[in-house]
């Protein structure tokens, strides 16, 4: 029997197995950063968020999310030239809060899927943006149409990464 | 313990998020020159390099069978032009080896010293960070290949950034870090108005040159080039283009700057591994220079010996042979020389059917077989030769045989010898354009 970890506190949780809760988070942090060395453009979304939030939500569980966020912020991090942390912390609080609002919405519907990657791209944004400038003190741009905009394209992408999750993830 | 218990989350919570605020306050108080490695960075980079470095090869050896073997539309046409330019580039060497060798001696006068790219290492881009704030590539060679941090990284086309990261522990691959980045600077100079200044990038990735006083007239299309003062790129380097000035905060302009490389799509770059600063001695002429080993190490069109003897045997018509036609297929790597050194001497209908029937052996390839079909030379009339000698005009003064073309008598004995001295600073062959039947 495979190991798997799973909250097991709710109806409608899910779990993913060691596997799939390893490298699924690796392989969207290798995409983020073999993509968008080619395709620049491609900078506006963000792989391991969609990743962090899909994850949450599936578990709704609180510590799971934020854990899995801090891991998958740390792993981006690594990948900069940025102290490790601003992702790190970034995530850690969208898992959280993604996990943190799965126990008590429906997110099994692309609408829902929808407006949940755009706030929680946002929330994501502000959190680093203060972070980074309060901080770490980098000179950073902030641009609502930009973060709105960028939330959107990631939203749509975010559908469909769900629907991938949705292939590999188990019901407790 | 109630209360423990029911806020378990946010107490777990927010410990996470102090252990991190903690962990990057220590980061951006510790100074970033002696600092090692996270243990953290180097897991990722080795995580995420080795699937890099097997994708980027795979798409290099598609890419490479794509351009090599079907890709071949257009060749001829390039070829053609490549040519055509090389003779426009030839004349225009010649002027500035005579520049270049005035400004030596008067260097040599004044005891300046000169910084020389003497070393080189060619690497591969296998992958970015990934995040908008950051802008870093990672590249296929590290610390085990000599490569250290704040070395300079350039392409053909202008300077990339330079290595932040080239750690012992992960020996075969380092960060570099971009021009662009916001924690980046580079000493940079104004070609014309020789105003120097501080390269920076923007957080949104553009390059802005700071610390150009606003009294100064600075226009838009003006080259920016590296000054040296910052002690890692060497003086001269492509930098950009000025494409906007605005008046900046305080006293200085702002000064928008588009790179000369394009950072966005890096595929190849060069490291430099090792600069040398000596004095300039008027004997330096053949010194390597940086766009020597640019021109070197960067990837060319491989030769293709059809077209070589095709496209001298169209190009090569009677009385229009020139340096630049006549130079990759008449002669081995020997008789290049000669043939820039007297493009008139040679008779072109010899050169023609020398080249066309180049695939058995390369019957020019000796500098006495160039002496040899240089001899008939003076048959062709005055004008062709003034013509053809145009585009080596200086270079035609050198040769005894130039004067018996003016005349239009034949010379009664062989052409010289092929020799080095004809040109100042013999050209190199271009890679990019070789036609030399293998």
């Amino acid at each position: 029997m495979a190991i798997t970890y799973t909250s097991g506190e709710q109806v409608e949780v899910y779990r993913f197995s060691v596997p799939a809760t390893i490298l699924i988070p690796l392989t969207a942090v290798f995409i983020q950063a073999w993509l968008s060395k080619r395709f620049t453009f491609l900078n506006i979304f963000d792989l391991p968020l969609l990743v962090t939030i899909g994850f949450a939500t599936a578990r709704r569980n609180p510590l799971a999310g934020l854990f899995t966020g801090c891991f998958i912020g740390m792993l981006q991090d690594a990948l900069t030239i940025n102290p490790i942390g601003l992702y790190g912390i970034a995530k850690t609080v969208v898992g959280f809060g993604a996990s943190s609002l799965g126990i008590k919405l429906d997110v099994e519907n692309s609408g829902a899927r929808f407006l949940l990657i755009i706030v929680f791209y946002v929330v994501h944004e502000i959190v680093y943006f203060m972070i980074a400038r309060g901080l770490v003190g980098l000179h950073m741009a902030w641009s609502w149409p930009h973060e709105f905009l960028s939330g959107v394209a990631n939203a749509i992408l975010g559908v469909l990464v769900f629907m991938l999750l949705d292939k590999v993830k188990q019901r407790t | 313990m109630d209360v423990l218990g029911r806020y378990r989350n946010l107490i777990v919570l927010v410990g996470v998020l102090f252990a991190q605020v903690l962990g990057l306050a220590v980061q951006v108080k510790r100074t970033t020159a002696s600092e090692p490695t996270r243990l953290i960075r180097v897991w990722a980079v080795g995580a995420v390099t080795p699937l890099e470095k097997a994708l980027e090869w795979l798409q290099t050896s598609t890419g490479n069978i794509w351009h090599n073997y079907f890709y071949l539309r257009g060749v001829r046409a390039e070829n053609r032009s490549l040519k055509a330019q090389i003779e426009r580039m030839t004349l225009e060497q010649v002027r500035l080896t005579q520049d270049a060798g005035q400004a030596r001696r008067l260097q040599a006068l004044l005891a300046f010293k000169e910084q020389f790219i003497s070393e080189t290492m060619a690497a591969q881009v296998i992958g970015g960070s990934g995040s908008e704030s950051s802008r870093s590539v990672f590249i296929d060679k590290g610390y085990s290949d000599g490569i250290r941090p704040d070395m300079a990284v350039i392409t053909a086309d202008g300077i990339v950034g330079k290595i932040l990261h080239a750690d012992p522990v992960d020996r075969h691959v380092s960060e570099v870090l971009l021009i662009d980045d916001q924690t980046s600077g580079v000493g940079a100079i104004l070609d014309k108005s020789r105003l120097q200044g501080i390269l920076r990038g923007t957080p949104s990735g553009e390059l802005v040159l700071e610390k150009v006083m606003s009294d100064e007239t600075v226009s838009p299309g003006e080259l920016v080039l590296t000054s040296g003062g910052d002690r890692i790129f060497p003086k001269g380097l492509a930098v950009g283009q000025v494409t906007k000035v605005s008046p900046g905060s305080e006293v200085f302009l702002s000064i928008n700057v588009h790179p000369a490389a394009d950072l966005n799509r890096l595929e190849e770059v060069l490291v430099v591994t090792k600069i040398d600063e000596r004095q300039a001695e008027p004997d330096q002429t053949g010194a390597t220079r940086a766009i020597d080993i640019l021109a070197e190490r960067l990837p060319s069109v491989p030769p293709k010996p059809d077209d070589a003897a095709k496209s001298v045997a169209g190009t090569a018509a009677p009385g229009t042979v020139s340096a630049g036609s006549a130079k990759p297929t008449t002669a081995g790597p020997a008789t290049v020389k000669p043939a820039m050194a007297a493009p008139g001497t040679a008779k072109p209908s010899t050169i023609a059917s020398t080249a066309a029937g180049s695939d058995a052996k390369p019957k020019t390839a000796s500098p006495q077989a160039a002496t040899t079909t240089a001899a008939p030379a003076p048959r062709k009339p005055p004008m062709s030769a003034r013509a053809t000698g145009a585009s080596a005009g200086t270079v035609s003064d050198a040769s005894p045989a130039t004067p018996a073309n003016s005349t239009g008598s034949p010379v009664s004995k062989p052409a010289p010898k092929p020799v080095k001295s004809a040109v100042p600073a013999p050209p190199k062959p271009q890679p990019a354009v070789e036609d030399t039947p293998h």
